[in-house]
């Protein structure tokens, strides 16, 4: 019987392994996809092999993917107020989103690049622009919280920004829309020699601390996109702009007049010793600068006066313009230094230049044109090649440290590889759809990690199950470690994804933060334990400091509020241990809940309307009793006399 | 072919058969026990049970460290009373005479590695349904920290 039963066995499994074996064989595209699936699979409980942040556009946040899952890990919130943290609505966050105009809840956040030391991605910080209301944040790469914020007064549409020189010593900001500097009322067809395009340098100490050191005050074309030198051109900075007929109206005809538009290129250093040295003049501008500090948990704003302008001329050597073909967009530097790329996004060829051909017509004077008494340099005698044809509406290059360049082409939706010093065309694949930008992980630094590339796409269409008009913006993975481009994957990207900015994960992981120091907590109203809660009242102002722990809050009962008056609910987080967060909410508040970390103090105002005893809860499922974990504040009239009164199981 | 399915199926029902037959066995056997009365795990009393988890052994002076249950006292202030009161039972038991019930390796391995003291030492899971649930937050003291708050449990 035995026999017959492991004889019966055999041939059944023998079946299925020839039936296997001859499904990979006639399905060559089924072998292929199951490979594609392994490269993109990180088993449960692993950890991906990259971290990628890509910019939350009109979302004005950071969003952090692992690679190459695909897998979106967290939301940072930047420049918008985040109810899921409290962002933006907690007492202590709120200074973050002051600006010169107020209190600004919102931000578009665009393009985001990693602190570098000699050239090379170290992960202590990332930084991200806002257009709108032009300002650059940092972020700590070990808590992932935005840590400051800097405005950038006479300036307007911040996208040439925030690109990080290779020291770190800077990072730069732009202005895309000419504004009259200093701004004032005045006719706008009278724009053209009045209006002007401040490039920022802003300052990054040891510590972080951003400082605007100047503003190169540049004729008013619109400055786009930038890229700081590396290696060989470090020193320097290279802007791209358009608009140099200097239109104010139907900019998509009236801005793509000229045949060649300019990249501007700028020695920072040079600029930065004439400042150092006392050069430039203190020009008026308001602008704030917010603060995060760690150890109190809380936001300041600082409102500032005054910005060193410096006029491109008063420097001799310091600021050139070379041509560029119709109206540039990406402005990118190789890993060497050598190439800048310039994509001309209506011109059919894309230009790359030669840093040493600059610096040779620099010294030759060999100047073809100024513009607003800035030398322009030939066309013929800083190009170092011509990529022909490469495709159509070029916009970003990155590189992946092997000498070949990744080109993205908006019109003809796909990514273009071709070999830097020979120019000519390795591979092209389509990407799905209308490429705006790039990202290789390092891929803008001296040390790109060149194994994969991420399309960030503009067009979603049928990528993904319908839903409703409004879709999430498409991103698209492919391996580029062999010759050719491999798609692997395809995963949605929240708002809006400009750019992106990847490293290796284990740059940063072992430094990410677990849970903030109870004994260094000094923020004003901690309780650094139940003894330390209660509750104060100064006028109609009343404080409560409360702590949260695995499942209660002390005090959970109090009495003697009334309506009208203002309480502030400092909650602290006593737990020390890695992801228990406590969150905290109370009916009628006119805000967020706030999501308090261990070791953190968070605040939220609450102006009770009217009578009542009142529920509080946490928002955070903490603990099997996390539906326990909640209390009631009693509301008395304006005019009543109940004592002030918080308890904890009495 | 039917004849041969027809045994791997007797082969089959057979080994099902068996299973079931042992675990009436065990059944059986399970019955013959004499059903104790379970006494509430804070009551307990297990003076060999040194835990789970990096401390292994415990050298308790005959008379106490008073420095040091002073700085164990301030810790356990800090780090601990959101959860325990020595007067009474709160959050958790009351840490009052427990070198009388626990060994001092216990305490401190609760204390330094509860996710695995709850989940792996019997006293532990069963100190967890007791108190409904609530799990013993790790405030991630350190030996020394834990040490000395193990030196003021002594005083209470």
């Amino acid at each position: 019987m035995n026999t017959i039963g492991k004889y019966l066995l055999s041939i059944t499994a023998l079946i299925f392994i020839t039936s296997c074996g001859n499904n990979n064989n006639s399905n060559n595209s089924g072998a292929m996809s199951s490979s594609k699936a392994e490269k993109v699979y990180v088993a449960p409980g692993e950890h991906d092999e990259y971290y990628a942040f890509m910019s939350g556009g009109y979302s004005g946040n950071l969003t952090v993917y692992g690679l190459p899952s695909g897998r979106m890990l967290k939301e940072i919130p930047v420049f918008s107020q985040f109810p899921t943290s409290g962002y933006g609505y907690s007492e202590e966050t709120k200074p973050m989103l002051n600006t010169s105009f107020g209190f600004v809840p919102w931000g578009d956040s665009h393009h985001p690049d990693i602190s570098q030391t000699n050239g090379e991605l170290d992960g202590r910080w990332i930084f991200i622009n806002e257009n709108n209301t032009p300002r650059i944040a940092r972020i700590s790469l070990e808590t992932f919280e935005t840590e400051e914020i800097i405005e950038l007064p006479n300036s307007a549409g911040n996208h040439a920004s925030s690109f990080v020189t290779e020291n770190t010593e800077y990072i730069v900001a732009g202005t895309r829309f000419a504004v009259p500097n200093p701004q004032r009322d005045m006719p706008i067809n009278e724009m053209k020699g009045q209006f002007k395009g401040p490039l920022s340098f802003v300052s990054i100490a040891d510590n972080g601390r951003l400082n605007l050191e100047f503003q190169l005050n540049m004729p008013g074309f619109n400055y786009d996109l930038a890229h700081p030198g590396r290696n060989k051109s470090h020193g320097w900075f290279f802007f791209t702009s358009y608009n140099t007929e200097e239109a104010n109206t139907l900019m998509e005809v009236n801005a793509s007049q000229n045949d060649k538009d300019y990249i501007a290129a700028v020695n920072w250093q040079k600029i930065a010793e004439y400042v150092k040295n006392g050069g430039g003049e203190k020009v008026a501008g308001t602008y704030a600068h917010n603060v995060y500090d760690e150890k109190t948990h809380t936001a300041t704003s600082t409102m500032k006066e005054g910005v060193i302008s410096v006029n491109p001329k008063d420097v001799e050597g310091a600021v050139f313009y070379i041509p560029i073909p119709k109206s540039p967009h990406g402005c990118d530097v190789d890993p060497s230094g050598e190439y800048i790329i310039g994509s001309g996004k209506l011109s059919t060829d894309l230009s790359v230049y030669s840093f040493e051909k600059m610096l040779t017509a620099i010294a030759n004077k060999d100047f073809v044109d100024d513009s607003y008494g800035i030398p322009v340099l030939s066309y013929e005698n800083t190009i170092a090649g011509v990529v022909k044809q490469p495709g159509l509406g070029p916009l970003h290059t990155e590189f992946d440290g092997q000498g070949n360049a990744y080109t993205t082409f908006f019109i003809s939706s796909e990514v273009v590889k071709w070999k830097l010093g020979t120019w000519e065309i390795l591979d092209r694949q389509p990407t799905f759809y209308s490429v705006g930008h790039l990202m290789i992980p390092g891929g803008n630094s001296r040390k790109p990690f060149g194994k994969y590339m991420v399309a960030l796409n503009k067009i979603t269409k049928d990528r993904y199950l319908p839903t409703g008009p409004e879709l999430e913006h498409s991103a698209q993975l492919y391996d580029i470690s062999g010759d050719k481009m491999e798609l692997l994957s395809d995963f949605p990207t929240h708002g809006e994804p400009h750019y992106a900015a990847g490293i290796r994960a284990d740059i940063i992981k072992d430094k990410s933060k677990k849970y903030y120091e109870l004994s260094e907590n000094e923020h004003p109203y901690v309780a650094k334990s139940e003894s330390e809660a209660t509750v104060t009242r100064n006028g109609n102002e009343v404080h409560i400091s409360m702590t949260m722990i695995r499942s209660h809050f002390s005090p959970d009962n109090i009495e003697g509020v009334k309506v009208g008056d203002k309480v502030y609910l400092h909650l602290t987080n006593l737990e020390q241990d890695f992801d228990v967060p406590h969150g905290f909410s109370i009916i009628g508040a006119n805000t967020s809940e706030i999501l308090v970390m261990p070791g953190q103090t968070k605040t939220i105002v609450w102006e009770p309307k009217r009578e009542g005893v009142w529920p509080f809860y946490c928002t955070d499922f903490c603990s099997a009793l996390h539906q326990e974990m909640q209390g009631y504040i009693r509301v008395s009239a304006a005019n009543a006399n109940t004592p002030l009164k918080f308890t904890l199981d009495e | 072919m039917k004849q041969t399915l027809k045994l791997i199926a007797l082969i089959i029902s057979f080994t099902l058969f068996n299973c079931g037959g042992s675990e009436k066995k065990e059944e059986v056997s399970y019955g013959k026990k004499t059903p104790e009365v379970k006494v509430k795990a804070s009551e307990r009393i297990d003076l060999k049970n040194k835990g789970v988890g990096p401390v292994t052994s415990v050298d308790l002076a005959l008379v106490v460290d008073q420095d040091m249950a002073t700085h164990g006292k301030e810790i356990y202030e800090k780090m601990c009373t959101a959860c325990h009161k020595a007067e009474k039972k709160f959050i958790g038991p009351s840490p009052k005479g427990i070198l009388s019930r626990r060994t001092p390796e216990w305490v401190m391995n609760m204390i330094l590695n509860p996710e695995q003291m709850v989940k792996e030492d019997p006293l532990a899971k069963d100190l967890l349904m007791e108190f409904n649930g609530s799990p013993m937050a790790n405030q991630n003291l350190t030996k020394e920290e834990a040490r000395a708050v193990l030196e003021y449990f002594r005083t209470l």
